[in-house]
């Protein structure tokens, strides 16, 4: 898929928790192809961070030709783009790395599992899959209920189930505790993101189920193109790769992950 | 317009301005961004005889205006580079210099010698300045002795043009740049990674799985213009600048500290069209100051 550098025009900017703001992007001119899962890298607004930040494409709006983007705040690059304002132009390299594999992949009975901010991708999957006529299942696991982002929105596009680790929402737990993946067969794909231990309990429940299953990883990088080799994962079948290129969505049975 | 040619050794730049090895993959990364054949030339990411997996993850922080990355190396090894890389780049439009490493002598002189047999690889660039490596790499660039002997034994299995990439982890980096002219250097590229480390305070570990890595990025600029100077003076064979250069400016003080051609390295991360920005930018800067020839502003620094 061609990559673009673009200035694109901030439309919109707000914080939606305490800690994470939702970033809205327009362009003057149609937006490129992108999948869900893939993501941009975002030239920040500071004199004091060098390097771009990578962020998954959290949704898509072809009428209003926009790309919205959820941010968690976790240092002063994620802090200044928060920061940024309507009128503000962000310079922004997309889309980048592999996606899901919803495009070459049939799935009936999806499940997307999402942790923390990192339901993020999870939104622009469940339109893409919406798109052709699947109803996808959502299941978000956050600390309490103020962790648990963008209910709504994911709502329009199939069911959404809860946990929180205080109960304070939905079943008390973690995703992997709840009663939805009590029946195996309920699903025939699983599609993840989220913090790493998240995901690799997510992992050891498919691979113990026999579902399959991808996570989108999370690393630090630079370049976001395969360029510097510094955001790698071992894989079983290619040594270390970069999350960048090949990732960051990645079958699990590639990872040499102990589970 | 100015004239932008240069020549490092007997081989010939369209413009001075190269990117880095291991921050421009093998260019066909960057060319959704840019036209990759503009440029003088593409110095493709650091090659070794054997495949080396490189360091565990995490290999990479950022730092005030710089970062530091600690990769080791990772790549296929020469022949996968002969076999699947080289087909598809020979005819990329500019030209391809490939960055050499090792971890014994007899490393570095197979893989150079498996290289000179490419007819479009013009030139190698022997690194003797890897931090990122337990053997090897800088510790063949931190010492006169042991620089000279890899740079000569390569001199007689190589008979293209032979750059040296020298390191700054050195007390007087002017006297391996005099070694590795002595040893049959046809120019040298300076600085590789400064030698840095850094440390997550809430975990009490360091940020790099290797503990120390090399540093990059706008941060070491002052120090690389200050090495590039006193290497131009002290000797007799092309000099090439790279360290922290971000935009056509910084360019144009390499080449008037002596540099006669450039590497953009961590700015490609951060732009990835940064390069073809920095051409039309010292193009731009020798038609405003009336200069017909880049050569014009090489080592023009007035004191």
């Amino acid at each position: 898929m061609k990559k673009y550098q673009l200035d694109l025009p901030v439309a919109d900017n707000r914080m939606i928790s305490g800690n994470a703001t939702l970033l809205t992007l327009t362009h003057a001119e149609p937006l490129p192809d992108m999948a869900a899962g893939q993501f941009a890298e975002l030239l920040v607004p500071s004199a004091k961070v060098l390097l771009r930040r990578p962020v998954s494409i959290h949704s898509i709006n072809r009428q209003n030709n926009t790309v919205e983007f959820l941010i968690q705040i976790v240092g002063g690059g994620t802090k200044a783009l928060a920061e940024l304002e309507k009128g503000d132009t962000v310079n922004v390299v997309l889309p980048l790395g592999n996606g899901f594999s919803y495009r070459t992949v049939h799935v009936a009975k999806p499940l997307l599992i999402g942790g923390g901010v990192g339901v993020a991708p999870l939104l622009f999957l469940g339109q893409e899959l919406a798109g052709n006529g699947i109803r996808p299942t959502f299941l978000f696991g956050g600390r309490s209920e103020s962790f648990l982002l963008r209910l709504d929105e994911f709502r329009k596009y199939g069911d959404v189930f809860r946990t929180t680790e205080d109960g304070s929402a939905g079943e008390k737990g973690f995703v992997t505790n709840h009663s939805l993946l009590l029946d195996s067969d309920s699903f025939d794909r699983i599609y993840a993101c989220g913090p790493t231990p998240m995901l690799k309990a997510v992992a050891k429940w498919a691979k113990e189920h026999e579902t399959a299953c991808e996570v989108s990883l999370e690393h630090k990088m630079a370049c976001g193109i395969g360029a510097c080799l510094c955001c790698v994962e071992d894989t079983a079948d290619q040594g270390n790769v970069c999350v960048c290129k090949d990732g960051p969505v990645f079958p699990i049975e590639r990872l040499k992950w102990q589970i | 317009m100015a004239n932008l040619k240069t020549k490092i050794g007997s081989l010939e730049l369209k413009n001075p301005v190269m990117t880095a090895s291991g921050t421009f993959g093998y260019g066909s990364e960057y060319a959704d961004f840019m036209d990759i054949s503009r440029l003088g030339a593409i110095i493709v990411k650091g090659t070794t005889l054997k495949r080396r997996e490189g360091n565990p993850y995490p290999r990479m922080a950022e730092t005030p205006s710089g970062m530091l990355n600690a990769v080791g190396l990772q790549n296929k090894g020469v022949d996968y580079f002969v076999d699947h890389i080289y087909p598809d780049i020979k005819d990329i439009g500019t030209n391809i210099i490939v960055n050499v490493s090792g971890s014994s002598i007899e490393d570095y002189v197979q893989t150079a010698s498996v290289i000179n047999t490419l007819d479009c690889i013009p030139a190698i660039e022997l690194n003797i300045s890897c931090p990122n490596v337990k053997q090897g790499g800088m510790a063949f660039g931190v010492k006169a002795e042991s620089a000279a002997s890899v740079i000569s034994a390569v001199r007689k299995a190589y008979d293209k043009t032979l750059i040296v990439k020298l390191s700054p982890n050195v007390t007087d980096i002017t006297e391996i740049a005099r070694a590795a002219e002595d040893s049959g250097a046809d120019s040298v590229s300076l600085i590789n990674t400064m030698l840095g480390m850094a440390i997550d305070a809430e975990r009490r570990r360091p940020v790099l799985s290797t503990v120390t890595g090399g540093m990059s990025g706008p941060a070491v600029k002052p120090v690389a213009l200050r090495m590039v100077w006193q290497v131009a003076k002290a000797v007799k064979i092309p000099v090439i600048g790279l360290g922290g250069i971000c935009c056509a400016t910084d360019a144009v003080e390499f080449l008037l500290a002596g540099a006669s051609a450039i590497q953009i390295g961590t700015a490609n991360f951060i732009d990835p069209s940064v390069s073809e920005k920095v051409i039309d930018g010292i193009e731009e800067y020798l038609d405003r100051h009336g200069f017909k020839d880049v050569s014009e502003i090489i080592g023009a620094l007035e004191i």
